[in-house]
C-alpha cells in the first residue's frame, strides 16, 4: 500500500490526515487475530490485505485502505469532500464524537465518495469507514450517496458502494431516517439508466444502511464472515426466546438465504469487480 | 378505560369520573344537574388545555402509544366507505401487522395501506404489536403497484414501534423488503399521501412512508430510533427514554420545523383517543385537501415531486474546496 500516488484529493485537509493515517500503520510489529488468536507479523498481514493467514478472518479496513486495494493506482479523485456535518439538534456530545471519528479515520465523515477506475473501467465509487462513528449515516453520508448516483447518471458510469455501517446516525434524529428514503430514491433513479450498481457488504453492514441503498444493487457482494442484517444481534436476541440459528446474520447466512450474490474473499475482489464491470459495460 | 390512563391524564380522569357520577345521579334521581355538569366539564376542558399546552416529547411519545388511541382500522371504518381488504404478499404469507385494500373516499376509489396494532393482549399478539415482517412490506408494495396500475391514489397510515426483527424476518430479508418499498414508492406514478397516526418507528415506518405529502397527527411521533434504545446506547440506561425523546426531538412539531413533514393534523382536545369521530373528521379533511392539491400534477410529475421532496432532506454545511 503506497501512501502516495494512488490517492489524489481536490481538497487536501482530509488527504493529509489520510496519509498520516497510512504512515501510522502498522501500529505495532505484531497484530493479534481477534478470531483465532494467532499472532501475526503486521507487515505480512498488511501484504495479505489484512486477512488472517491462519483463519482467513477479514480485518476491518478504513476507507482509505480499502480504496488502495480496490481501485487502479492513482485513479481515485475524491468528490464532495467539502460537505460538513451540522449538529442541528444540538445533540449532546455529537461534536466530540465527530472529532473522535475524524481522529480515528482521518476523514471528515464516515463516507468517502469519488471517481476511480477498476481494471480500466471508470466508476463512481463510495467507501464507508467504520472508524468514523461506526459508519453511521447522517445527512452528509446520505447526500454523498445520492450525489454519487446522480454523478453516475451524468457521466454514464457504474456505481460501486463499499458498505460498513451500524445504521442511521441517531445524533441527527429524523433527518437521518430520511436519508434511507433519499438514497433509495436516488438508487431508483439510477436504476432506470441501464447502468450497473454494485454494493459490497463488509463487516458490519446493519440496520438503516442495510435496509436502504445497500440492498438495492444489481449485484451484492459480501466479504467472508461479515455481519450483515437489520437488527443488531442484541436487539434480535432480546426479541426471541430461542437461540439464533447457526451463523445468524453472517455473510454466508445471507448467501444461503438468497440475499447476496456471492461471498468473495478480499484478494479476489478487485479482479472480480473488473470482470463484472466488463459484463455490464454499455455496448 | 381506567387501566388505560396515562399519569399525565390522571387529573383529567378524576374529573371525568366526577362528571360521569354526577350524570348517573342526575339520571337516577331525575334531578337536573346540568349546570353543575357543564361547570365541571368546562373545568376539565381547561385542565386538558393546560396539560396539553406543556407536553414534553416523552409525553407525546406516551400519547402516540396510548392503548386507547385509534388505530388504522378505526380510521378506515370512520373515514372510508366500502373497504375491501386484500391479503397476502403472494410470496410467503399474509402479515397481520399491515392491512391494506381498496376503499372509497367521498366517492373516489383509493388504495389504503397501513400498520395495524392490536387492542387487547390477544389482538396485540395477532398483530405482532404493529411490527411488520417482510411479507407485510411486500403485501403493501403489491397493493401500491396495483393502485399505480389502476391509476388510483394511495393513502398510507404509519403506526409501528419498529419493523419485526425476528430470525424469520431476517431470513426472509426484512432489510431488502423495506429498501425495496422505498425504491419502488419513490417511482410510483400516482399520488401518495402518508399520515403518521401514532408511532413512526424508524425503518419500520419509512418502509411505508415515501409519499408526496407527509402528514402527522398532532400528538404522533416520528423517530430514527426508539427513545429507550437511544438512551440505552448513550447513557447505557433504557429508563432515560424521556431525556432521549427530548434530544431526538421526535414530535410532529419538530418534524415540521425541520421541513421533514408537510402538515400537522390537529387532534381533538386531550388527544385522538378522547374522540375518535372528531379525530377521524380532522384527518379526513386533511387527506382530502392534500389529494385535491395533488390532483393538479400529471402522472409523471408524482414521481418527480416525490424525488425532489426527499432529495432535499438533509441538513449539512459546505466548505469551499481548493
Ligand atoms: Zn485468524
Amino acid at each position: 500500500m503506497a501512501p502516495d500516488g494512488w490517492f489524489r484529493r481536490k481538497g487536501n485537509a482530509a488527504g493529509k490526515a489520510a496519509r498520516k493515517h497510512l504512515d501510522a500503520l502498522p501500529d505495532g510489529l505484531w497484530t493479534k487475530c481477534p478470531k483465532c488468536g494467532e499472532i501475526l507479523f503486521s507487515k505480512e498481514l498488511e501484504k495479505n490485505l489484512k486477512v488472517c493467514s491462519k483463519c482467513s478472518y477479514h480485518f476491518k479496513l478504513g476507507a482509505v485502505e480499502r480504496l488502495a486495494i480496490m481501485v487502479d493506482e492513482g485513479s481515485f479523485v475524491e468528490t464532495d469532500a467539502g460537505l460538513v456535518t451540522i449538529n442541528h439538534l444540538s445533540f449532546p456530545d455529537y461534536e466530540s464524537k465527530l472529532a473522535k471519528g475524524c481522529a480515528n479515520s482521518g476523514l471528515n465523515d464516515g463516507m468517502v465518495s469519488g471517481t476511480a477506475s477498476i481494471g480500466g473501467h471508470s466508476v463512481v465509487i463510495c467507501v464507508a469507514d467504520f472508524g468514523f462513528m461506526g459508519g453511521s449515516m447522517g445527512s452528509v453520508y446520505g447526500e454523498k450517496i445520492s450525489r454519487a448516483f446522480e454523478r453516475g447518471i451524468e457521466t454514464g458510469s457504474p456505481v460501486i458502494i463499499v458498505n460498513t455501517s451500524g445504521g442511521a446516525r441517531m445524533q441527527e434524529g429524523l433527518v437521518s431516517l430520511m436519508q434511507m428514503a433519499k438514497t433509495s430514491a436516488a438508487a431508483a433513479k439510477f436504476g432506470r439508466t441501464g447502468l450497473m450498481y454494485i454494493s459490497i457488504l463488509t463487516d458490519p453492514t446493519m440496520a438503516g444502511v442495510h435496509a436502504s441503498f445497500a440492498m438495492l444493487a444489481d449485484i451484492i457482494i459480501a466479504e467472508p464472515g461479515a455481519l450483515i442484517g437489520f437488527a443488531g444481534q442484541r436487539v434480535a436476541a432480546q426479541a426471541q426466546v430461542i437461540k439464533p440459528p447457526q451463523g445468524f446474520q453472517l455473510a454466508e447466512f445471507q448467501l444461503e438465504h438468497g440475499m447476496v450474490d456471492m461471498v468473495l474473499p478480499r484478494r479476489d475482489m478487485k479482479d472480480t469487480l473488473a470482470k463484472i464491470l466488463a459484463m455490464g459495460a454499455r455496448r | 378505560m381506567a387501566l388505560n390512563v396515562l399519569d399525565l391524564e390522571k387529573p383529567i380522569a378524576e374529573l371525568d369520573k366526577n362528571i360521569a357520577a354526577l350524570k348517573t345521579v342526575s339520571e337516577e334521581e331525575g334531578v337536573d344537574r346540568s349546570v353543575e355538569i357543564a361547570e365541571l366539564e368546562s373545568q376539565r376542558d381547561n385542565l386538558i388545555s393546560q396539560i396539553f399546552a406543556n407536553l414534553s416529547a416523552w409525553d407525546k411519545t406516551l400519547i402516540a402509544r396510548h392503548p386507547s388511541r385509534p388505530y388504522t382500522l378505526d380510521y378506515i371504518r370512520a373515514i372510508f366507505d366500502d373497504f375491501i381488504e386484500l391479503h397476502g404478499d403472494r410470496l410467503f404469507a399474509d402479515d397481520k401487522a399491515i392491512v391494506g385494500g381498496f376503499a372509497s373516499l367521498s366517492g373516489r376509489p383509493v388504495m389504503i395501506v397501513g400498520h395495524q396494532k392490536g387492542r387487547d393482549l390477544k389482538e396485540r399478539q395477532y398483530r405482532n404489536f404493529g411490527s411488520a415482517k417482510p411479507e407485510g412490506y411486500r403485501k403493501a408494495l403489491r397493493l401500491m403497484k396495483m393502485a399505480e396500475k389502476l391509476g388510483i391514489p394511495i393513502i398510507s397510515f404509519i403506526d409501528t414501534p419498529a419493523a419485526d426483527c425476528s430470525f424469520g424476518s431476517e431470513e426472509r430479508g426484512i432489510s431488502e423488503a423495506i429498501a425495496r418499498n422505498m425504491y419502488e414508492m419513490s417511482m410510483l406514478t400516482v399520488p401518495v399521501v402518508v399520515v403518521v397516526i401514532g408511532e413512526g418507528g424508524s425503518g419500520g415506518a419509512i418502509g411505508l412512508a415515501v409519499g408526496n405529502r407527509i402528514l402527522m397527527l398532532e400528538h404522533s411521533v416520528y423517530s430514527v430510533i426508539p427513545p429507550e434504545s437511544c438512551a440505552a446506547i448513550i447513557w447505557r440506561d433504557p429508563t432515560k427514554g424521556p431525556q432521549a425523546a427530548e434530544c431526538l426531538k421526535i414530535t410532529a412539531q419538530h418534524a415540521l420545523e425541520n421541513g421533514l413533514i408537510d402538515e400537522i393534523i390537529p387532534e381533538p382536545l386531550g388527544g385522538a383517543h378522547r374522540n375518535y369521530d372528531a379525530a377521524a373528521a380532522s384527518l379526513k379533511a386533511a387527506v382530502i385537501r392534500n389529494l385535491e392539491e395533488l390532483s393538479e400534477l400529471s402522472a409523471e410529475d408524482y414521481a418527480k415531486d416525490r424525488y425532489a421532496k426527499f432529495r432535499n432532506m438533509g441538513i449539512f454545511g459546505t466548505e469551499p474546496q481548493e
